[in-house]
């Protein structure tokens, strides 16, 4: 199990290292000079080559890359155009946004995850437990039904169900504020008042698709033969349901799951956008469009960041439930 | 457990139920079992009008190629079948009390504890995810709610030693995929017997094994039958198998029985000649080396669409001596000549055995 854990972990350090390499080089790649976009409009060539100097870009690339890792796990000095010294984890600075890019992200960060983490507890609760029960309760009105609404939600995309519920739950009936993030421990009704709409929407589209696939899981489950065995030995159906059944449908599931949260962590742009609220997203957005590098290498950095650990969560969690899997 | 008083015996009127060896009521009663699956595609009758009995401390064979219903008849008495989509009719009785009608709830409480089951494929009977000891000790545990976890497990470990696992302390806390395909039979087997079942069904026990595993596996269910006297059901498509452990055989095909008897009659004087294409195709130590094995010509009979009169006569070489018969008429079972054997063929006796001498007896290929 340690050995497991162990090659799990060296294998997303090396995803890491290689998707900030990656990003490292969009710097270069880019047919946009970084400096330009820093410096007003009278620029001179020898003013451009001074900034050049002072942001370390006439260094060798390595250097740079060593450097930008090195701000990231100790911090560094970026000069008195950056803001002078940046903590770790320094992510440079930003000239678009007069900050450093982890100010940034210490603002949007939180914005993220409290529109993402809530809203997964609540589409994998309703999709997965709708699922299991259409499953059990297979060509009933309830099956049907819940195949038809998961089929329609499913088929919808946010920004429509996103507007639609602005329109009737804060335009026409006015019994929710617009959208906006307030922390949780600042007023808590206020916090879910505010992102009440967000979650629904997330979680009405998502719960469709994990109805519907936790539906056909637990189906193809139950016609297994070690279902077969359990009814044979006299467990009773709930048992042999909650026990048996369940255990095996829910493992691709967990799988998914892992995927989808990992990457609404990195930006849930659309919802974002939609409801008006400024998280990981948007920012990654607004930061492409104004050609913001430090910004959009931090962002491809943290997305990556939580691919990878949803990742290990899974495999984990994969781990725990499928003894097979702990040998290899 | 209760028995009934004895059902009504000796009924010449037909379907002819098989006569029983002694005068006690035997365990295992199944009288006219009928199966019936609506599908899409039409009425699947997979068990049509099955009728034998098994008395403790014996086995009876069923044979047959898939889809001749013998599985289907296995599940039925277990009472697996899915309620909504499986039509079941007829008697099952087993210690003396019907089956078929039960609420779902009481048959629950007898499987596992007075009928049990060992399926085909012990690895994906089994769940991948439990060890194998937990789901021993969840098969006891079942039916001795008062049974804590440790009794559970004392009563594994004994099981899993009884079935000859070494060191079954340990094996306890493997998972399945831990176990050898032998080992994995053995487990499964423990499981079954957990609870002293009095009437077990093997589904093709070991299929799924190699030769020198099969004999040891049949070996110990013959001393576990020995030991806990339950009846038996070996279901199987392999008559070496059958001639090793059956004391009764059942032939079944398109989902009726066409031939019925004890081992020796079944096997030495077969008198239907699918029984004579079954064991044409099996290889004989005691008979001609070089002799070739002959297939059954043509495949199993679609059970939608079973061929009209005797489901057989497609592929049966002796179809056309009766004239048009095979063709309009369905067989019924019959007494076959000597006590206990029962056939479902037109044929006239005298001819069935002349020919048997005749075209495979001589050949030198059945055993």
């Amino acid at each position: 199990m340690v050995r497991f854990l162990l090659k799990r972990l060296l294998l997303a350090v090396s995803v890491l290292l290689a998707v900030s390499v990656v990003s490292f080089l969009m710097f270069f790649a880019l047919p946009r000079d970084p400096v330009t976009g820093m410096c007003p409009k009278n620029c001179n060539a020898e003013r451009l080559e001074r900034v050049r100097t002072e942001l370390g870009l006439n260094d060798p690339k390595p250097q740079q890359y060593v450097n930008y890792m090195k701000g990231i796990f100790v911090g560094r000095d970026l000069g008195s155009a950056q803001g002078g010294k940046c903590e770790a984890p320094c992510l440079g600075y930003s000239y678009v946004n007069s900050e450093a890019v982890s100010d940034t992200f210490a603002r949007v960060l939180p914005v993220t995850l409290n529109i993402v983490l809530p809203a997964a507890v609540l589409w994998l609760a309703i999709g997965v437990g709708l699922g299991m029960i259409s499953a059990l309760r297979r060509g009933s009105l309830l099956d049907r039904i819940s195949i038809g609404l998961t089929l329609t939600f499913a088929s919808l995309q946010l920004y429509f169900v996103g507007a639609v519920l602005l329109l009737i739950f804060v335009y026409s009936l006015k019994i929710l504020p617009t959208p906006r993030y307030t922390p949780i421990f600042e007023n808590p009704a206020e916090w879910a008042r505010g992102l009440v709409l967000a979650w629904v929407t997330l979680a009405l589209l998502f719960s469709a698709i994990y109805a519907r696939l936790s539906r056909a899981q637990m189906l193809e489950t139950l016609s297994e033969d070690f279902v077969r065995t359990a009814r044979a030995k006299g467990v009773a159906k709930r048992k042999v349901y909650g026990r048996h059944a369940l255990r095996a449908a829910i493992t691709p599931i967990v799988t998914i799951a892992g995927i989808d949260v990992g990457a609404a962590l990195g930006g849930t742009v659309i919802t974002e956008t939609t409801f008006g609220i400024q998280g990981l997203g948007r920012t990654a957005v607004e930061a492409v469009r104004q050609g913001d590098l430090p910004t959009i290498m931090a962002t491809v950095l943290i997305s990556a960041l939580f691919v990878v650990v949803a990742n290990i969560v899974v495999d984990l969690l994969y781990a725990y439930i499928d003894p097979r899997v702990r040998l290899g | 457990m209760g028995r009934s008083e004895s059902a009504p015996s000796g009924e010449p009127d037909r379907p002819v139920v098989p006569e029983q060896r002694s005068g006690e009521d035997p365990y295992l009663r199944v009288k006219d079992l009928r199966v019936r699956f609506d599908t899409e595609d039409g009425v699947v009758r997979a068990v049509d009008g099955v009728s034998f009995s098994v008395e403790r401390g014996r086995t009876l064979g069923i044979v047959g190629e898939s889809g001749s219903g013998k599985s289907v008849t296995s599940l039925a008495i277990l009472g697996l079948h899915n309620a909504k989509r499986a039509t079941i009719s007829g008697e099952i009785s087993v210690g003396g009390r019907q089956l078929v009608g039960l609420p779902e709830e009481e048959v629950r409480r007898l499987r596992g504890r007075d009928m049990a089951m060992i399926f085909q494929d012990p690895l994906s009977a089994l769940h991948p995810y439990y060890t194998v000891g937990r789901q021993i000790a969840e098969a006891y545990r079942v039916h001795h709610p008062r049974a804590g976890r440790r009794e559970a497990r004392g009563r594994a470990v004994e099981m899993l030693g009884r079935v000859g696992i070494p060191q079954p302390g340990k094996r306890f806390d493997q998972y399945p995929h831990e176990f050898s395909g032998g080992m994995r039979q053995r487990a499964m087997i423990a499981m079954a017997l957990v609870n002293d079942p009095d009437l077990l069904i093997a589904d093709e026990p070991t299929t799924a094994l190699d030769v020198t595993v099969q004999a040891q596996i049949l070996d110990l269910l013959e001393d576990l039958q020995q030991e806990f006297q339950s009846a038996i059901i070996l279901i199987t498509h392999d008559l070496g198998v059958v001639s090793q452990v059956a004391d009764d055989v059942l032939v079944m095909y398109g989902g009726r029985a066409v031939e019925h008897g004890s081992v020796e009659q079944v096997l030495r004087r077969p008198q239907h000649p699918y029984t004579w294409g079954l064991l044409s195709s099996v290889p004989s130590l005691h008979g001609d080396a070089d002799a070739d094995l002959v297939p059954i010509k043509g495949n199993p009979p679609s059970l939608i669409n079973l061929p009209s009169g005797c489901a057989f006569h497609p592929r049966c070489r002796y179809a056309d001596r009766n004239g048009d018969r095979s063709r309009t008429e369905v067989p019924e079972l019959r007494p076959a000549g000597e006590a206990g054997h029962l056939v479902a063929c037109h044929l006239p006796a005298e001819e069935r055995t002349r020919l048997y001498q005749q075209d495979i007896a001589q050949v030198g290929v059945a055993q």
